[in-house]
């Protein structure tokens, strides 16, 4: 019936197509499409459709493309009857026409028109508009999957689109080139640099397309940024080159690491998208960076990984994904972010186990009892599932920190009293794994266990500790036969799992130590004999021809030991994220661990970078083959690519910020200079005025030395102030070390020893298990100083070593800055008045007479904020100490000829002495 | 890249496909059919899923699975993204994204995925130009359609997508100028029993709404730009401008659009501004258990809690839940055991209560454990950071632009309090 129906709808669709009112002809497409979208065949309409075309109405005619589109395929000779319409429109004036009659064109799949394709492509390709440009980028592919033989062709036309300097353009055609030609790097040479400068400026969807060309690009083409690798890259050389090059190998490993000025290029352009709004583009510079940056630079990527993490589920499911690879091999990156990893019990299973998994890998002995406590709630979690998932996570923890195994195991002992049968179960068989990879300490938790049974229900624990008994009977020889005995009374009330378990027991006893147990296990084996399910029947009749020997036992009986008594191999305890690696980031294939089809492999690093020169552009290419750009706005974007591609080599980002803010100033043209904030705050009323503060102590970083390489014996250690609130304690000022490795053999368990005075609290960090020589890593502790500028000692141990190290900090790196108003401020000021007030009268150097100098030399000082000043000659900055959270407020009076008043309010007279003193001289210095 | 995309509702029947290459057989949605039959809750169907020739990567949103099919090595994030965003403009199309509004709605949906995706690569995916290129349909709009036999598609072409701000078209005229800005903090936060923090996350947005004539370059500052640990832009933001100055600097798109995601460090953290107070017993035996839930403020500049929602996953034993509330409605579903309390209001004065007794199955031993409360909440006019806005100001433009700032406080999906 149903599909009479359809016959007469089509029917009836048909007439109206015919009909000469437009009003009808669309009504009937639109009821197609929606046939179409149903998934309903529609395509005996095929010939009504395809005379319209032509059709002057845009919305008809978009509609018959669809239709087209989908059936071409099926109706191969008559779609050829539309093929001089988008012939005719592909001359037309309209960039818009154009490109979309190139669109329906090359989507219909029909092998015939496939030189007509080519000649369309060929001729879009060099068309003035950027947008038909890009759509020939996207008809490359369409024509490619058709006829694969048209690739020689093919690869030309992308030659001449990856010269484009259009961003439109930019990403459809490194698309085009992944999908035809991804291993004719050669190709991208030339183009690299434009790709890196324009990048910012592509849209999101191509960003993160040529974000992963170049990082397969950049594998081939540079050396390794990592020392250790290289390192062992060198002697994969040498078996390589034995014969030939010998000398050339020691030349290159000689040679300190410089990076390719083209390496950091495409480093420091793309981590601005870091930011976008767009979690492909996020992910797949973090991908970018773990598979290119400097190991240290690596950790710049956590916090937006992180963040994507309140993103939708799907979304975290992969971050979480890449996450848990990420935190194997590096586990302090992710460290401070532990409880962005806590389990919500909204969570999707999925996600809860990646968060499990995460959890566990960042275990360490400092941060073991936090996770341990937050997986007993997992524990106690209605989603059973997981809570057994979360046993093994503790089993896990407990393998990896021997410290604590045997909390873990008493943990674990414990919840063999659980009412859940999964989570008993899945403890038993933990503990079982854990006795089994530390077979010296079997015998307590055995015995521990065996007292406890009595008490256990569920069948599945019983059955689980009768095998350990079994097992390990030898370890308890006085417990394995009372354990038998009482198994024997309570034997036909069990539940089968545990009958056959105490069978298999019984068999085990028999064989060790059949001078107790031979009655008794004959016992067992005739009330089995004549038990009322036939497995358990099975399975004893079974036993009793393997141990019992007899005439008809046969040869079998000799290895029954050997057979029931087999050294089981432990089970390993490992991360099911261990091998990811192998597949690079971000990919398709590292989510399935599994090669996806069309993956591409990213190549180890070259031991020895290939030409360099390559890549450099002469300028009078830039402006080469498109230069009568129709389109004003992508003129623009030429000169200015081209400008920047052949400067590269010196391109700072200063200069990529004044070509970004050129661009935008063209587009508007009324905006002559950049204003600052300052002229305009009286033009235009803000928003809020309630408050006034800003607060930007982005002043220069100073570096100190906390272990000179000389001293320590190859370790060198400096130290700088991050000025960011700490994030383990907030009475702890946050400091970040720089270890790096100058001796020639790698330093094993760098780590902070004893401290004093012994009350000092540090947060220290992760020991580091190895640094490579040449290899540095950055380190982020924080240290409670009181505010007092007292020197925080403490020894900076390696394996072998201990070396005495102090932090002494200046007392501006003690304060954090605060907001307030100007009102506020002079409120604060006179509640801070008399033994508070420590002020002098200085005279500056000229240069730093301003208002934004004077800024820039007191937050050099000081880690204070600024509070905006209505009077042009005040400077005013408050703080608070990081440990007490008291008042600094500092102000500058300017008096006539660079002389000033510094007064300096707080209840910490001995800090405020110190800072003026600080301040004094950074303002009075040039 | 994409190949195919299937919508399929929580029955698992595909009500609409679409196809950017050759056609791919419905049936290759038998493997994700396996897949939601296995997953006990329909959030728990694995994302990505292999099949023999394909691979099928889904999302879930509005209780409708948007399945894409694949066929070679992408990113999958990318083909989730771009799901998302077509959820997104549907949203933004029909005011909601449901079966039968994507039923009704058919014709517009093709012609809107027909423009996002060439050949399976995202091609137009700014709200701005689909606009341009499709209207939104509107009652008027439709009935007039239907009447004359006009279209939904657009007369004029697309000239954003050209230019080199994409996000904005041209010729933008308003006779009142305005800009809106709403700053939405959420918290996330784990409360332990004993009512402290284990963990706390403030999450906020800034959307903007805004319509103003011509090219008009915003700049927009902060009070305390030191709050914003993490940030993410919408692509009309400079960076560089807020990496030197911490000022956002853009030209906006017309209409509705987020300017701005941010997280606040954790360092900045104010506690979530509800308690509870909880007394839940079982006793082993008996077959009854005590409920006893007060809710308070804390913490809110003395403004409101607002649309206060209790809602908790009462244990598998617990057969029906007899409560009283002292203001609001509760319900409780017996199979799903979903107790949910609609509170309204928090008045500090008279603090919310619900008390009453938990029936249990007879027999049944005594819960393991306490359930887990979540709980929603607004608070208008404060963001929980104190993050201010400075001030905005207009360049490129002579008018004087109106414009308004607006505040809110509320619960994010993940604000739970561990009562075990």
């Amino acid at each position: 019936g149903q599909h009479l129906n359809l016959i007469s709808h089509l029917r009836n669709l048909k007439e109206m197509l015919e009909s000469s009112k437009e009003s009808l002809k669309l009504e009937a497409m639109k009821r197609i499409v929606g046939l179409i979208a149903k998934g309903k065949n529609a395509s005996e309409l095929f010939p009504a459709v395809v005379k319209n075309v032509a059709s002057k109405n845009i919305e008809l005619k978009k509609l018959v493309y669809v239709y087209l589109v989908r059936y071409a395929e099926e109706q191969q000779d008559l779609a050829l009857l539309s093929i001089s319409t988008f012939q005719r429109a592909l001359k037309d004036p309209n960039q818009f026409i154009r490109a979309s009659a190139l669109r329906v064109l090359s989507s219909i799949r029909v092998p015939i028109i496939v030189p007509i394709m080519m000649l369309a492509i060929k001729e879009a390709a060099a068309d003035l508009s950027p947008y038909v440009r890009k759509t020939s980028a996207h008809a490359i592919q369409k024509l490619f999957s058709l006829d694969a033989d048209q690739k020689e062709q093919l690869i030309e036309v992308i030659e001449k689109l990856l010269k484009d300097k259009s961003t439109l353009v930019a990403g459809s055609v490194v698309m085009a080139f992944e999908e035809v030609c991804p291993d004719r790097i050669d190709l991208i040479h030339k183009n690299y640099r434009k790709l890196c400068n324009l990048l910012v400026d592509v849209e999101e969807w191509g960003q993160v397309v040529i974000i992963s060309m170049l990082t397969r690009y950049a594998r081939t083409q540079f050396t390794s940024p990592w020392k250790e690798v290289r390192g062992q890259s060198g002697e994969v050389m040498k078996a390589f080159y034995e014969s030939d090059s010998e000398e050339k190998k020691g030349h290159t490993e000689e040679k300190p690491y410089i990076m390719d000025p083209d390496h950091r290029l495409l480093l420091r352009n793309t981590k601005p998208l870091l930011q976008s709004r767009n979690t492909a583009v996020v992910m797949s510079v973090a991908q970018l960076y773990w598979h290119l940056a400097p190991k240290h630079e690596v950790s710049i990527v956590t916090k937006s990984l992180v963040r994507l993490l309140r993103s939708h589920r799907e979304v975290q499911y992969i971050v979480l994904q890449n996450i848990a690879t990420m935190s194997i091999q590096r586990k302090g990156m992710f460290e401070p972010f532990m409880k962005s990893f806590y389990v919500r019990s909204t969570d999707a299973t999925h996600i809860k186990t990646l968060k499990l998994e995460i959890l566990t890998n960042l275990a360490n002995e400092a941060n073991i009892s936090t996770i341990l406590r937050e997986f007993q709630t997992y524990v106690k979690s209605q989603d059973k599932a997981f809570a057994a998932a979360t046993i093994q996570a503790i089993g896990r923890c407990a393998t990896n920190i021997s410290e604590v195994t045997d909390t873990c195991l008493n943990g674990l002992v414990l919840l063999l009293s659980n009412r859940d049968e999964t989570v008993v179960a899945e403890s038993v068989v933990v503990i079982k794994k854990l006795l089994q990879t530390q077979p010296t300490q079997h015998s307590e938790i055995i015995k521990h266990m065996a007292k406890l049974f009595d008490n256990i229900t569920v069948p599945m624990a019983r059955a689980s500790i009768l095998w350990l008994i079994g097992e390990y009977c030898e370890r308890v020889p006085k417990i394995a036969p009372d354990v038998l005995r009482k198994m024997a009374k309570s034997f036909t009330a069990e539940e089968d799992i545990v009958k056959l378990q105490t069978v298999n027991l019984a068999a085990k006893l028999y064989l060790t130590n059949s001078k107790q147990t031979k009655l008794l296990t004959q016992y067992i084996l005739n009330l089995g004999k004549y038990d009322q399910n036939y497995d358990i029947r099975d399975r004893t009749r079974f036993i009793r021809q393997l141990i019992v020997p007899s005439e008809k036992s046969g040869a079998l009986n000799k290895y029954a030991r050997r057979i029931l008594l087999a050294p089981k191999p432990a089970p390993v305890l490992e991360s099911s994220f261990k091998d990811r690696d192998r597949f690079q980031l971000g990919t398709l294939s590292h989510s399935l661990n599994s090669k996806a089809t069309g993956y591409q492999e990213l190549s180890d690093w070259p031991a020895v970078a290939p030409d360099q020169s390559v890549r450099n552009v002469e300028i009078i290419e830039a402006s080469g083959s498109d230069s009568e750009e129709e389109s004003s706005e992508s003129e623009k974007t030429s000169s200015d690519s081209g400008k920047s591609s052949s400067g590269s080599e010196q391109s700072s980002s200063e200069s990529e910020l004044e070509q970004k803010k050129k661009k935008k100033t063209k587009k508007v043209p009324q905006k002559k200079s950049k204003p600052t904030a300052a002229d305009r705050y009286s033009e235009i009323p803000a928003v809020c005025w309630s408050l006034r503060v800003t607060t930007s102590s982005f002043g220069p970083v100073k570096t100190y030395e906390l272990l000179h390489h000389m001293t320590g014996k190859g370790l060198a250690a400096k130290y700088h102030f991050p000025r960011q609130p700490c994030l383990y304690q907030p009475s702890m000022v946050a400091v970040q070390v720089i270890l790096s490795n100058s001796s020639d053999h790698s330093l094993e368990e760098i780590h902070i020893g004893d401290r004093s005075p012994a009350s000092l609290s540090i947060h220290c960090f992760n020991t580091i298990e190895r640094l490579e020589p040449e290899a540095s890593v950055t380190v982020s502790m924080g240290i409670d100083f009181s505010d007092s500028t007292q020197a925080a000692n403490f020894q900076l141990c390696t394996k072998e070593d201990q070396f005495s190290v102090s932090i002494q900090p200046a007392v501006g790196e003690l304060l954090m800055p605060s907001s307030m108003t100007e009102q506020d401020f002079c409120k604060e000021q006179g509640k801070l008045q008399g033994m508070n007030e420590t002020s002098a009268t200085i005279t500056m150097e000229t240069a730093n007479a301003s208002s934004q100098a004077i800024s820039k030399q007191v937050l050099s000082v000081a880690n204070v904020g600024v509070v905006s000043s209505s009077q042009n000659n005040f400077s005013r900055f408050a703080g608070r100490t990081v440990s007490s959270g008291a008042l600094v407020l500092v102000s500058l009076e300017l008096k006539e000829s660079s002389t000033a008043l510094l007064t300096i309010n707080t209840e910490k007279t001995v800090m405020a002495s110190m800072l003026l003193r600080d301040i004094k001289q950074a303002l009075t210095q040039a | 890249m994409i190949h195919s995309l299937f919508l399929v509702n929580a029955s698992g029947d595909i009500f609409l496909e679409k196809h950017w290459k050759s056609v791919v057989s419905r049936s290759v949605c038998d493997y994700f059919f396996e897949a939601q039959e296995r997953a006990t809750e329909p959030e728990n169907v694995p994302p990505v899923i292999p099949t023999p020739h394909h691979y099928l990567i889904s999302v879930l949103r509005h209780r409708i699975y948007f399945v894409a099919v694949i066929q070679s090595e992408v990113p999958p994030l990318f083909v989730i993204e771009f799901l998302h965003r077509v959820v997104d403009t549907f949203q933004d199309y029909f005011g909601v994204c449901t079966e039968a509004a994507i039923k009704d709605n058919v014709v517009v949906v093709y012609e809107l995925l027909e423009e996002m995706l060439d050949n399976g690569f995202p091609l137009a995916t700014e709200s701005n130009i689909l606009k341009e290129l499709i209207k939104p349909p509107t009652i008027l709009r439709t009935m007039v359609n239907t009447i004359t036999g006009s279209t939904n598609v657009g007369e004029q072409l697309p000239t954003g997508q050209l230019s080199v701000v994409p996000w904005r078209r041209t010729g933008v005229k308003y006779t009142n100028n305005e800009a809106y800005f709403d700053v939405v903090e959420e918290i996330d936060a784990i409360i332990d029993k004993s009512g402290s923090t284990i963990t706390a996350e403030i999450q906020g947005v800034i959307d903007a709404c805004v319509k103003l004539t011509g090219m008009p370059d915003l700049t927009l500052s902060f009070m305390n730009p030191r709050l914003l640990d993490d940030v993410s832009f919408h692509p009309c933001v400079r960076f560089k401008r807020w990496e030197a100055e911490r000022i956002l600097s853009f030209i906006p798109p017309d209409g509705n659009f987020r300017l701005l995601s941010y997280h606040v460090s954790s360092q900045n953290l104010v506690a979530i501004p509800v308690y509870v107070k909880h007394n839940i017993t079982f006793r082993e035996g008996s077959s009854q258990g005590r409920f006893d839930l007060t809710l308070g403020p804390k913490q809110t500049m003395g403004k409101a809690v607002e649309s206060v929602l209790v809602s908790s996953q009462l244990p598998r034993g617990v057969l029906n839940a007899n409560l009283n509330p002292s203001q609001g409605t509760y319900t409780f579903d017996p199979v799903t055991k979903l107790l949910s309390w609609d509170v309204g209001k928090i008045n500090p004065q008279k603090l919310p209560s619900l008390k009453g007794t938990m029936s249990l199955q007879a027999g049944a031993s005594k819960p393991d454990e306490n359930p887990t409360i979540n709980i929603q909440f607004k608070i208008q006019q404060m963001a929980i950071s104190g993050l201010k806005v400075n001030r905005l100001d207009m360049y490129g433009e002579k008018y004087k632009p109106f414009k308004g700032i607006k505040y809110m406080t509320k619960a994010g999906n993940l604000c739970q309090f561990r009562l075990h």
